[in-house]
């Protein structure tokens, strides 16, 4: 009746996955002394996944909620950088349990290879997902070798 | 936490469970939490999760027990040969469970799904809707 039924509240649940995460950054600082200077605490919004192709490279931004035409997309230096701003409304009446989504400017910057071509890259977006595409230079393509 | 939270949601999952039968797969499988806002007012319960990726086709709302499960599975398109450089996200499947209290009208759950974002309302009973008291004084 009061929360007691079961042997972990969500408060309780939050406190313990707060620890798991700040238990997992001081163990991560140690383990990956290779880290980008440009990589972010985890939970940063938005999460991002960058694939790498023969002749492309696409990063995949997790960005629900968005217009698209709010979001800024810059290359340069290969260094790609999205940013923007989700607002999310507060309703006048009502009373909040939760807040977990994000609220407010974002910004994430990557590195990107160094083949990319800066004049080639697209981007879309599609139930929240932001995708952008750059094309890797010719040169730099692998190049199959016939063996005589 | 106060009781007013209490008899509301309650969680009763966090980030994983078993895959569903009825699949070609049936490994276990781990699921992401969506971020979720909840808030109530005099109409009920309105919860918002961010489940990028996700369409109406691969969206599954489900309510039993008095549970209820919202599940998806984002699409991403990869081509074949891709190699990963860099990944916050290792699970294109969502899942999160909250517990529903007997006050709210689970026929009546509206669901929108638009850029991602789910929003679900889920209506108090009309005997349930907030009454004032009146307290008297003596």
């Amino acid at each position: 009746m009061f929360g007691m039924s079961t042997s972990l509240n969500p408060d309780q649940f939050d406190h313990f996955r707060r620890l798991e995460r700040e238990l997992d950054e001081l163990l991560g600082r140690w383990r990956l002394p290779g880290a980008g200077i440009r990589s972010v605490a985890r939970d940063t919004f938005p999460p991002i996944n960058v694939g790498v192709t023969a002749d492309r490279v696409d990063v995949y931004v997790f960005a629900p909620g968005l217009d698209p035409k709010q979001i800024n997309v810059t290359l340069e230096n290969n260094l790609l950088s999205i940013s923007g701003e989700r607002r999310i409304e507060v309703p006048e009446q009502g009373s909040f349990y939760r807040r977990e989504r994000h609220d407010g400017p974002f910004r994430r910057v990557v590195t990107l290879p160094e083949d990319t071509d800066p004049d080639k890259i697209s981007a879309g977006y599609r139930d929240g997902i932001l995708q952008v595409t750059v094309q890797r230079q010719e040169a730099a393509r692998a190049r199959r070798v016939e063996v005589q | 936490m106060n009781e007013q939270q209490d008899v509301t949601t309650r969680e009763s999952e966090r980030t994983e469970g078993p895959a569903r039968t009825g699949e070609s797969e049936t490994r276990s499988e781990f699921f992401l939490a969506p971020d979720v806002d909840i808030y109530e007012d005099s109409e009920g319960i309105h919860v918002w999760a961010d489940m990028p990726g996700v369409s109406r086709d691969h969206l599954d709302i489900q309510v039993n027990k008095d549970a209820l499960t919202i599940e998806g599975e984002a699409r991403i398109d990869m081509a074949e040969d891709m190699e990963a450089l860099y990944a916050d996200v290792r699970t294109t499947r969502f899942r999160r469970s909250f517990a529903l209290s007997a006050e709210l009208d689970t026929d009546k759950i509206d669901a929108r799904l638009k850029d991602g974002v789910l929003n679900l309302r889920i209506p108090r009973r009309a005997e349930a809707k907030p009454r004032k008291i009146e307290v008297s004084v003596g």
